[in-house]
């Protein structure tokens, strides 16, 4: 009880604590980037455009538009089907508002392929207090997917999606930023990819297996937990780190961790250096190989669901401008980052490898992502 | 009645620990990094954000590949200088 209301008293005392200046909307800025992602046999990439402009002292509004471009076969696809091309597109539109120590965001995404239509939005609120040295966001999105299936023009399907998130970030010392976040995202419908499909035993098929569609609940709830930190160090560089552990009603239960290095040299050059590792217990009704196509009511192998460990590492490196707060143009950038992905899979096996059924090796492979773009603060 | 013992030797400790410095203690929590002490919070290299564009899309290649989702992205702000 003494703990509870201490704790109370605190949150009483922080949110009553000090007057403070107002809170801060995000900078006027314009960002062009090039992306692109190869690995297991695809390649995605595509421009982002970002836009960011404010109307007076109290509003901002936002503009992306995102594109993927995808071809290739990843062993999914080279199991069962042929490559194939497609290409999403995504646009977001948001709008920012500020007054005094509250700062409140609302945006709308639309997600757009052949197949697949994604609509969201996005409304947070964050709140800076006890002069400023805390931030307390809380978040709420909700989004309707309509999935559909190519070749197949009476497969139409929905899915619901729903995410409440929370958020503290602390001032520490005048080095040291301490932020946790939470985050519960619940799904309802469809959640399955179609074109997705289970292994199973199969002696009259000449491998020995046969494939059918996976079939997965039609709700999910998850929540996740992270922890991260910022912290200056005597010279102009920081270290930052992460952590995060999730679970679902699925039975997947993960831990992710990062840390990173940013080195500056003289007043132009900024270079980031990143590690991360992450790891994952199956979902329930997962498994490589069934014993028969109805075996279980829900069956997966989507290998995101299996039990598998991926590390990447990467580096970024910035070339900053600055001209001057009363130039039409203030700051630009031009900035290239690269990171090295790799994956091993504990419970997906590559059916593609000549082997007796169930024995074939594991799979895992590797992937290269790289972001160039550059940005422009007016 | 154990109970009601136990309630009351926890509500007098609650008197007690609110009475004896607890209160004046939070009270007297101050924001102790001073505006003027923010420079180091407030440079570009301390924002979770920095690169907001690379950032998401980072974010989308690894919710792409991994069965993980949510409570990766930072509250911002803090210093009342993003």
């Amino acid at each position: 009880m003494a703990a509870t209301n201490r704790l109370w008293l605190l949150a009483v005392t922080l949110l009553l604590a000090g007057k403070a200046e107002a809170a801060v909307l995000p900078q006027d800025r314009a960002d062009a980037m090039y992306h692109s992602y190869s690995g297991d046999g695809v390649s995605i990439d595509g421009p982002s455009i970002l836009l960011r402009k404010k109307a007076g002292n109290n509003w901002s509004f936002s503009a992306n538009y995102y594109v993927d471009a995808i071809s290739g076969a990843s062993i999914d696809v080279r199991a069962t089907a042929s490559p194939y091309k497609e290409e999403r597109t995504e646009t977001t539109v948001g709008v920012d508002y500020v007054q005094d120590k509250t700062l409140l965001n609302l945006s709308y995404t639309n997600s757009s392929e052949n197949d697949f239509e994604a609509n969201s939005f996005h409304v947070g609120i964050s709140q800076d207090f006890f002069g400023d040295l805390t931030t307390l966001s809380l978040s709420y999105s909700r989004g309707e997917d309509e999935v559909g299936k190519t070749g197949d023009a009476s497969f139409a399907e929905q899915a619901q999606r729903q995410k409440f998130g929370f958020g503290l970030t602390q001032v520490m010392t005048k080095n040291l930023i301490v932020g946790v976040n939470a985050e519960n995202v619940a799904d309802e419908g469809y959640l399955n990819n179609p074109y997705r499909s289970i292994r199973y035993l199969d002696p009259d098929s000449q491998k020995g297996f046969s494939f059918t569609t996976e079939v997965y609940p039609n709700t999910r709830v998850s929540n996740a937990f992270s922890v991260n930190a910022n912290y200056y160090l005597p010279y102009r560089a920081s270290i930052y780190g992460d952590m995060r552990y999730y679970s679902d009603t699925w039975g997947i239960e993960a831990f992710n961790a990062k840390l990173g290095y940013i080195h500056t040299f003289g007043a132009h050059w900024i270079v980031d250096v990143h590690l991360r590792h992450y790891q994952q217990d199956k979902a329930d009704f997962y498994q490589d190989l069934f014993r028969r196509a109805q075996e279980f009511n829900f069956m997966a192998r989507d290998k995101e669901l299996s039990t598998y460990a991926g590390v990447s590492a990467g580096a970024a490196v910035s070339y900053e401008w600055q001209f001057g707060q009363d130039k039409l143009v203030q700051k630009s950038s031009v900035n290239l980052e690269y990171d090295f992905l790799n994956f091993d899979y504990d419970d997906f096996r590559d059916v593609t490898d000549d082997a007796p059924v169930g024995e074939e090796a594991l799979f895992g492979f590797s992937a290269h992502v790289v972001r160039l773009y550059v940005s422009v603060w007016y | 009645m154990d109970w009601l013992k136990a309630v009351k030797c926890v509500g007098a400790a609650v008197v007690l620990v609110l009475n004896t410095g607890c209160v004046s203690t939070l009270s007297d929590i101050k924001p102790w990094v001073k505006p003027y002490e923010r420079s180091h919070l407030a440079d570009p290299i301390m924002s979770q954000s920095r690169n907001p564009v690379a950032s998401a899309y980072t974010k989308h290649v690894f919710e792409a590949r991994e069965g993980a989702r949510g409570a990766d992205g930072g509250a911002g702000g803090g210093c009342g200088c993003n």
